[in-house]
C-alpha cells in the first residue's frame, strides 16, 4: 500500500529509543517494527466504516513537498451528526487529515493529497469541486482563536455577507444574533456588538470564532484543538457547546486531551506516525482498546 | 602625540581593562568554581572597567580638542604687538589665518613679516604643549578610571546593572541626536524665514500668484522688482505629486498584493528584488530619462491627437516620478501584508471566502496602517523629489492645472535660489528658507492628518 519508507528525519516523532524505553515493561517496541506492522494492516482496527456516512475516505495519502509523507493510507468514515475525536501524539497527522476534509491544505505550498475523499458521495478533490463552496459547507475552527480585527457583529456577519446569504439588514441581524446565541456568547456581548472582537477574552474569542463558523450554516464543523489555548472554565463552556451543536452539525475535533475526547465524542480515531491505527466508539477505545499502540497512548505510556 | 594615536592607545588600554577586569572578577570569586558567587557574569566586570576607562577619558579628549584651538589663538593674539592687536578685527582674523596655516604646515616661511613668523613659532610651541598636556591628561583620566573600577570589583558588586545603565544612556544619546538635529534645522530655517518675512509680507508670500524672485541690483533696473507669490510653486508641486502618486499607489499596491498573496515563491524571489532595483536607480538618471525619452514621447502623442504639449511637461515628470516611487509603495506594502498573521487568512478561507474577498475584507484592513505609512513615504518622496522635475518639468512658475504645461516645484526653486553666487541678506536667497519652512509645515500637517486616518480606521489584530 505504501512504498515510501519512513525514517526518523521525515517527521518529528518520538525516537525508537523513547518508545521502547517507555514500553519496555510489556513488550519491546521499536519504531521499525511498529511501522512494519502499521504498513501490513490493510485497515484500522475497530469500526472504521459506517453505513451512509457524511465523509467517506479511502486510502488517503498526504505529502508535503514530495519527499515528506505525512499521512499513509487512511480509511475512515465519519457519520452524520456525530462528534468524532481524533487523538494521537504530536506530528501523527491528525490535523493534516482534518485539513484535508475542507481542502485547507490547498493553502500550503507543496501539499499533495491522493486517495478518495467524498462528502455526501461528492468528490472533495474532484475537478469540478470548488473549494470555496466546499468550505462554506465544511466550516473550521482553529487552535488559536483568530477573530478578524473587526467588530463582534462584523466578525459573525462576515460569512453571510461574502456568501450573499441575505440582502437586508434585519435578516443579517437575526443571523448574527442566532449564531451568537448558538455559540453561547450572545448574552455576554449583546450590549457591545460594535466593539472589536479582538477585545474579548480568549474563551469568548473562540466562541466568537465558532459563532462565525456556524453563521454560514455549514453541515460540518472541523475543530483543530479548539480549547488548547484556553483555561479549564472556557474549555468546559466550549465542550458543552459542542454537545449542543451536535444536534445540527457533524463535528470533527482534533484534541490532545484524552479526557476531552472521552467527554464529548461518540467515536474516537487514534492516529500514530501518520497511520490511522484504531477507530471505534469512544467508550470502547478508552475502556477496551484493541491495538497495543492505542493502549499505550491512552494509558499514558507514551505520547 | 596626535589624536588618532591617542585613540588607538585608548582602545588598546580598553582591551587590557576588559581582560584584567574579567580576571580580577574571577580572582575575587576564587577561580572558576566560585563564579556563581559573583553578582554578574565575569564579562560584565570587564565591560565595567572598559566603560570607566573609556568614557571619562573620551569626554576629556573631546572637550580639550574642542576648546584648545580657541585658547591657543587667544593666547597668540594677546602676545602680538599692540598695533596689530588693535587693528580692524577682520585684519586680525586674516593675520591669524596666515599664522595658523604656517603653523599647521610646520614650516615657517622666512620671507613673511617677522611678527607673523614670531606668532607662528609661538603658535606651534603652544600647540605642542597643548598636545602633550592633552595626552597626559587623557591617559591619566583613563588610568584613574580603570583603577577606580578595578578597585570596586567585588563578588556582590552589581556590575551588570551599571553596564546596562551605561548602554541605556548610549541609546538615549543616539536617539536624541535625531531629535536635536531636527530641532536645529527647524530653528535655523525659522530664523532665516523670519528675516525674509520682514521684507516680504507673509500674505504676499502665501497667497501671491506670481513667482519671479529676481531682485534688482540697481533700483532703476527693468523688471527688477521681484515677486514672491508661492502659490504657483505649491500648485506645481501638488500637480506633479498627484500625477506621481496616481501612478505609484495603484501599481505599487497591486504588485504588493500579487507578490504577497498570489505569486509563487520562485516568482517572488525574482520579482521583488527586480522591483527594488527601481529604487536603486539614481534620480538623475530618471531625470534625463524623463527629459529625453518620456517628454518627447508625450509631446509626439499629444500633437498627433491635436493637443499642444510643452516640451517640458508636468505629465512627463510626474509619470517618471511615479515609476520611481513604485518600489517604496510595493515593497513596504508587501512587507506589511506579509506581516498579517496567517491565522487571519486561514480564518477567512475556512469560512469559504475567496482569495479576493479575503484580501479586500481581512488583509487590507489589517495592513492599513502600514499601507498608509508606505503612502506617506511615497508622498514625501514625490514632494521632495527635485532632479526629475528640474530636467523634465522646467523652471517656469506657471499657475496651471494642465499637466501638459511646464510647471515648477518648491524644491526646484529652492535649488535654483541657492545655486550660484548669492548674498545671504537678499530676499531672493532668504526666500529659499521660507519655502523650506512652508514645505516642512505642509508635510507635517500631511503626516498628522494621515496618522488621524490610521487611528480611525485601523483594525488591530493583536
Amino acid at each position: 500500500m505504501n512504498t515510501v519508507a519512513l525514517t526518523n528525519d521525515t517527521m518529528p516523532l518520538p525516537t525508537a529509543k523513547d518508545v521502547s524505553a517507555a514500553s519496555s515493561k510489556d513488550q519491546p517496541l521499536d519504531i521499525q517494527t511498529i511501522v512494519e506492522e502499521l504498513k501490513q494492516a490493510s485497515q484500522p482496527v475497530g469500526v472504521p466504516f459506517l453505513d451512509d456516512p457524511k465523509f467517506y475516505t479511502r486510502d488517503v495519502d498526504v505529502f508535503y513537498n514530495q519527499a515528506k509523507q505525512a499521512i499513509f493510507g487512511v480509511d475512515l468514515d465519519i457519520g452524520k451528526n456525530e462528534v468524532i475525536a481524533m487523538i494521537g501524539p504530536s506530528g501523527c497527522g491528525k490535523s493534516t487529515f482534518l485539513r484535508c476534509l475542507n481542502r485547507m491544505n490547498d493553502t500550503i505550498d507543496g501539499c499533495k493529497v491522493t486517495g478518495q475523499l467524498l462528502l455526501d458521495g461528492e468528490d472533495i478533490y474532484g475537478k469540478d469541486q470548488d473549494p470555496v463552496l466546499l468550505r462554506a459547507r465544511v466550516g473550521m475552527v482553529f487552535q488559536k482563536p483568530n477573530p478578524f480585527p473587526k467588530s463582534i457583529y462584523d466578525n459573525v456577519a462576515y460569512g453571510p455577507r461574502i456568501h450573499g446569504l441575505t440582502t437586508n439588514r434585519s435578516e443579517l441581524d437575526d443571523i448574527v444574533e442566532d449564531s451568537l446565541k448558538k455559540a453561547g456568547l450572545f448574552n455576554e456581548v449583546k450590549d457591545r456588538l460594535q466593539s472589536p472582537g479582538t477585545g474579548l477574552s480568549g474563551g469568548q474569542q473562540q466562541r466568537l470564532c465558532i459563532a462565525r463558523a456556524i453563521a454560514v450554516s455549514p453541515e460540518v464543523i472541523l475543530m483543530d484543538e479548539p480549547t488548547s489555548a484556553l483555561d479549564p472554565i472556557a474549555t468546559a463552556t466550549i465542550e458543552e457547546l459542542i454537545d449542543e451543536l451536535r444536534q445540527s452539525f457533524t463535528i470533527c475535533i482534533v484534541t490532545h486531551s484524552m479526557q476531552q475526547a472521552a467527554r464529548i465524542s461518540q467515536r474516537t480515531a487514534y492516529f500514530h506516525l501518520g497511520y490511522l491505527v484504531e477507530v471505534n466508539k469512544t467508550n470502547t477505545v478508552f475502556t477496551n482498546p484493541q491495538h497495543r499502540l492505542t493502549e499505550n497512548y491512552i494509558t499514558g505510556r507514551f505520547g | 602625540m596626535n589624536t588618532s594615536i591617542i585613540l588607538l592607545l585608548l582602545l588598546v588600554l580598553a582591551a587590557f581593562s576588559y581582560f584584567f577586569g574579567r580576571k580580577r572578577a574571577l580572582a575575587v570569586s576564587n577561580g572558576n568554581r566560585g563564579v556563581n558567587k559573583l553578582h554578574s557574569l565575569p564579562g560584565y566586570y570587564g565591560n565595567l572597567v572598559v566603560v570607566w576607562c573609556l568614557l571619562p577619558s573620551l569626554i576629556a579628549l573631546m572637550l580639550w580638542s574642542f576648546f584648545s584651538p580657541t585658547f591657543i589663538s587667544q593666547n597668540v593674539i594677546s602676545s602680538l604687538p599692540a598695533e596689530i592687536q588693535n587693528a580692524d578685527p577682520t585684519k586680525v582674523n586674516l593675520f591669524m589665518n596666515r599664522v595658523e596655516s604656517m603653523a599647521k604646515a610646520g614650516a615657517i616661511d622666512p620671507t613673511t613679516d617677522p611678527a607673523q613668523q614670531e606668532a607662528a613659532r609661538r603658535y606651534m610651541e603652544l600647540q605642542a604643549n597643548s598636545n602633550l598636556i592633552k595626552a597626559v591628561l587623557v591617559f591619566a583620566i583613563a588610568g584613574l578610571g580603570m583603577f577606580w573600577a578595578f578597585r570596586k570589583i567585588a563578588p556582590n558588586y552589581r556590575a551588570r546593572n551599571q553596564v546596562e545603565k551605561v548602554i541605556v544612556g548610549i541609546m538615549i544619546f543616539c536617539a536624541s541626536i535625531a531629535i536635536v538635529t531636527t530641532l536645529g534645522i527647524i530653528l535655523s530655517v525659522l530664523f532665516e524665514s523670519l528675516r525674509f518675512f520682514q521684507t516680504i509680507p507673509l500674505t504676499e508670500f502665501l497667497f501671491g500668484t506670481h513667482w519671479s524672485p529676481q531682485t534688482a541690483i540697481r533700483t532703476d533696473q527693468v523688471g527688477g522688482s521681484g515677486s514672491f507669490g508661492a502659490i504657483p510653486l505649491f500648485a506645481g508641486t501638488l500637480l506633479i505629486s498627484v500625477i506621481a502618486l496616481a501612478i505609484a499607489v495603484p501599481v505599487g499596491l497591486m504588485s504588493a498584493i500579487y507578490l504577497s498573496e498570489y505569486a509563487s515563491k520562485r516568482v517572488r524571489a525574482w520579482v521583488k528584488p527586480g522591483l527594488e532595483i527601481l529604487a536603486g536607480i539614481p534620480t538623475v538618471v530618471y531625470g534625463f530619462f524623463a527629459a529625453l525619452t518620456v517628454a518627447p514621447f508625450i509631446r509626439t502623442i499629444g500633437e498627433s491627437i491635436g493637443l499642444t504639449v510643452a516640451s517640458e511637461s508636468a505629465l512627463a515628470a510626474g509619470l517618471v516620478m511615479g515609476v520611481m516611487i513604485i518600489p517604496f509603495m510595493s515593497s513596504l506594502s508587501d512587507d506589511v501584508i506579509n506581516a498579517v498573521p496567517q491565522a487571519m487568512r486561514d480564518g477567512s478561507y475556512g469560512m469559504g471566502a475567496t482569495r479576493s474577498e479575503t484580501i479586500k475584507q481581512v488583509i487590507l484592513p489589517a495592513a492599513l496602517p502600514g499601507i498608509v505609512g508606505a503612502f506617506l513615504l511615497a508622498a514625501s518622496r514625490a514632494i521632495g523629489e527635485t532632479m526629475i522635475v528640474v530636467m523634465a518639468a522646467g523652471l517656469s512658475a506657471n499657475l496651471t492645472a494642465n499637466p501638459l504645461e511646464a510647471v515648477t516645484t518648491v524644491t526646484v526653486q529652492i535649488v535654483t535660489l541657492l545655486t550660484g553666487d548669492q548674498e545671504f541678506d537678499s530676499p531672493k536667497t532668504l526666500a529659499a528658507f521660507a519655502l523650506g519652512l512652508t514645505l516642512f509645515v505642509l508635510t507635517l500637517i500631511l503626516n498628522i492628518f494621515a496618522l488621524r486616518i490610521v487611528r480611525k480606521y485601523r483594525e488591530q489584530y493583536e
